[in-house]
């Protein structure tokens, strides 16, 4: 029996052509955020139900493609694809082929003949789904690009600040810490600006980009920045991506005691935003980490809809707003 | 100091073109007359002597391109380019000689590989070309090479380039040595403690993108330095591949207090800035990386005033595998022998940014003399190096159409304006197209 779904009507904006990828924040305009938000809503009515399998993405095949490690993205592109009824392919660089010696352009080749409809890939070295792209026929969605873009991280960030506040426009965002290795960062920039919302980067300068204002941003170095924001979004410490020697503090304690995210630098009501993994008690307090302010899970399980969300966007040709049925049968 | 396959020398006459040789300071429609690979004649209506005509109405005879800054990948990476794959590369982009850098595998630091490099050239050389040598051994930056003795089985040059010689005090004592050679120091100015793991320009593009940031200081600092050892050793020095304002800044600074210090830019920094590189197109990759709008005008503002004397093409050929990889893995580099001449002339000369005399001289005279060599031009009694030039005429850069074995090229699938004719290096026709 397949169960009624209707993706709900509201009031969107006007579609465009289908997108062939997501690569990048860059890619997508206000109105395109703004459909995606609103079919993820669609999907986490559906997902209260007790039945959450839903058939919309019945034969498609998607590849999960993960360079680097990671597990709410892969596991939630995971689920996201079954929750649709997609055939679903996980591939992880450690002990496949990658071993070998086989570069990017071969892995994809190989992969795109089993002709996937999607290619979800994470990779340490930016430019990498552009890659993937260029040379398969797959729709690509970027999970993550060395210290480039991670646009599903933004919609979900997006989404959650949406749910809990009920509006992205004005809302101020206090991005914390290590901006400079961070693609959850650039990607949450874009979208923030996009959708209107204020944004102020806090860090030690030897971790702001030089620049970055460009993208529409404040930047402070001082962590009393964060008293008038609504959310205070903390980054992790990337010390696996940090280059020996590169001094870019003198440590992680005086980190910690400087833009170290504590109950004491915030004040009550303010939400706290984390990507994870976190590092406890390093950029963020674990009172903090584990205070009901804190939307840490809410973010997990809006990646799951969203992604459910990008994945119906890219696969589905006609209009959200319509019977998934019916969608289905255009594409 | 050049070194070619030995081949006849030529009787040629180009009938009709506009002959146009800044040095001589010859513009006007001329016919031009080589005998036994020597201009013999200039002058309207020669007789042909019964040698071959070329017909030049409509084109433009120019003396022909030297190229001061070449990786032939030779030894090594033959896969990539070779001796003569490279110089006829060279002679379809109107050169009539190039200098090759020594960072090859193994590297040029003993007279050895430079007589055996020497030895390949006169064998397969289809234009000449010159051999630059490291400064240090193994191009480690630890020890000097034996100068002199390479000097003397013909390097024409010294340079460490892909790498910057590190240590101010060896760099010093290059320059006090350089004089026992006879040769000059070319040096790859870079900081390295300030380009670590660097991909790009640093600047709003690569805050946007995330790339680690390769900033203008990085050059500078390290041109400001090369420029003060040389000023105080009282030396010539030749900077490579400038990309930076700062850098140029320096430069014409250290000119007005005297230094004889020379510097080339890239056809690629010239026309390109940080802003192509959001395509993440792994051939708009390379050291010095593309840089803002305000470096490539201030390059361009002193090619024309002459502060930089020197187009060089930094012609770096790359296995196409090795580029077929995500941007940040890819290799440092692009191809440009057999398109800078045009893409210059499409992106500077037809917008008005340089009079077409200016970018003829600083691609043929002025590199010859930043290495002492002999300029080409067009006079009775020179040796014919000759280019012959439709700049009217459009093509579209096709893969499949370089004579170099690699096909790096930023500028592939672009329609450009302006097309080699006829090449004639050391008196041969080298190229015909």
């Amino acid at each position: 029996m397949t169960p009624e779904i209707t993706i709900m009507r509201e009031e969107l904006p006007p579609m465009r052509p289908p997108r062939r990828h997501l690569l990048s924040i860059e890619d997508l305009t206000r109105d395109d955020v703004e459909r995606l938000l609103a079919t993820a809503r669609s999907f986490d009515q559906a997902s209260q139900r007790e039945l959450k399998k839903l058939p919309t993405l019945r034969g498609r095949t998607v590849v999960n493609l993960f360079f680097e490690s990671s597990t709410r993205t892969s596991s939630s592109f995971e689920l996201a694809a079954k929750r649709l009824s997609a055939d679903v392919m996980s591939i992880k660089a450690a002990g496949s082929s990658v071993d070998k010696g086989e570069s990017l352009k071969d892995t994809a080749l190989t992969l795109n003949a089993y002709d996937p409809d999607v290619i979800v890939i994470r990779h340490a070295a930016i430019g990498a789904p552009q890659l993937v792209a260029a040379v398969t026929g797959a729709h690509v969605v970027n999970a993550g690009d060395g210290k480039h873009q991670h646009p599903t991280q933004a919609l979900l960030d997006l989404y959650t600040i949406q749910q809990e506040l009920g509006r992205i426009e004005g809302v101020h965002v206090a991005i914390v810490g290590d901006v400079l290795h961070s693609r959850v960062a650039r990607s949450d920039i874009q979208a923030l600006v996009l959708c209107g919302a204020r944004v102020t980067l806090v860090g030690p300068p030897t971790l702001i980009p030089r620049g970055i204002e460009a993208m529409g941003c404040e930047v402070s170095a001082d962590i009393g920045a964060i008293a008038d924001a609504d959310v205070v979004y903390v980054l992790r410490m990337q010390r696996e991506r940090m280059l020996e020697g590169a001094n870019y503090v003198p440590s992680l304690r005086e980190y910690t005691a400087r833009w170290g995210v504590t109950p004491e630098r915030l004040r009550p009501g303010q939400k706290v935003m984390h990507p994870g993994p976190m590092n406890r008690g390093v950029e963020i307090d674990p009172r903090v980490a584990d205070s009901p302010d804190a939307l840490i899970e809410a973010q997990v399980r809006a990646g799951l809809v969203v992604r459910m969300a990008v994945l119906y966007d890219l696969l589905t040709h006609g209009p959200v707003g319509v019977p998934v049925e019916a969608a289905m049968e255009v594409a | 100091m050049l070194f070619v396959k030995a081949e006849p020398a030529e009787n040629l006459v180009v009938r009709g073109a506009r002959v146009l040789d800044p040095v001589e300071g010859v513009e006007a429609v001329l016919d031009v007359r080589v005998d036994a690979g020597v201009i013999a004649a200039i002058g309207a209506g020669l007789d042909t002597n019964e040698h071959r005509v070329v017909d030049g109405t409509g084109l433009v005879l120019a003396p022909a391109f030297v190229d001061p800054h070449v990786h032939l990948r030779t030894p090594g990476r033959e896969d990539e380019e070779t001796i003569a794959s490279g110089t006829a590369a060279a002679a379809a982009g109107g050169y009539c000689a190039i200098l090759a850098m020594p960072n090859t595998d193994p590297i040029v630091d003993s007279a050895a590989v430079l007589s055996s490099l020497a030895e390949n050239a006169r064998a397969e050389a289809v234009i000449p070309v010159g051999f630059l040598a490291a400064i240090s051994k193994g191009q480690a930056g630890a020890e000097l090479t034996e100068m002199g003795e390479l000097a003397d089985a013909g390097a024409a040059g010294f340079t460490d380039d892909g790498r910057p010689v590190v240590s101010p005090g060896l760099m010093r004592r290059a320059l006090q040595y350089s004089p026992v050679a006879g040769r000059r120091v070319a040096v790859h100015c870079e900081e390295p403690t300030l380009t670590r793991g660097a991909q790009m320009h640093e600047g709003i593009v690569s805050a946007e993108l995330g790339f680690t940031g390769y900033p203008s200081v990085g050059e500078s600092v390290m041109v400001e330095r090369d420029l003060s050892l040389a000023g105080y050793e009282a030396q010539p020095i030749h900077l490579m591949h400038l990309s930076a304002r700062e850098s140029i800044e320096a430069l014409s600074r250290a000119q007005a207090g005297g230094v004889a210090a020379t510097g080339e830019v890239t056809p690629h920094h010239l026309c390109l800035t940080d802003e192509d590189v959001r395509s993440l197109d792994a051939n708009v990759k390379m050291n010095p990386p593309l840089r803002g709008t305000e470096d490539r005008a201030a390059l361009i503002e002193a090619l024309r005033d002459g502060t930089i004397c020197a187009i060089a093409t930094d012609h770096a050929p790359h296995a196409r595998h090795e580029k077929d990889v995500p941007f940040e893995e890819a290799p440092f580099g692009v191809t440009g022998l057999e398109t800078a001449f045009a893409a210059l002339n499409t992106h500077l000369v037809a917008p008005g940014l340089i009079a077409l005399s200016t970018l003829l001289e600083r691609m043929s005279a002025g590199p010859a003399r930043a290495f002492g060599l002999e300029p080409p031009r067009i006079a009775v009694g020179a040796p014919a190096n000759l280019v012959l030039l439709d700049t009217g005429s459009a093509w579209r850069v096709l893969e499949d159409d370089f004579r170099s074995r690699s096909a790096n090229s930023w500028l592939l699938g672009q329609t450009l304006k302006g097309r080699v004719r006829l090449t004639v290096a050391a008196g041969r026709i080298v190229f015909e197209g």
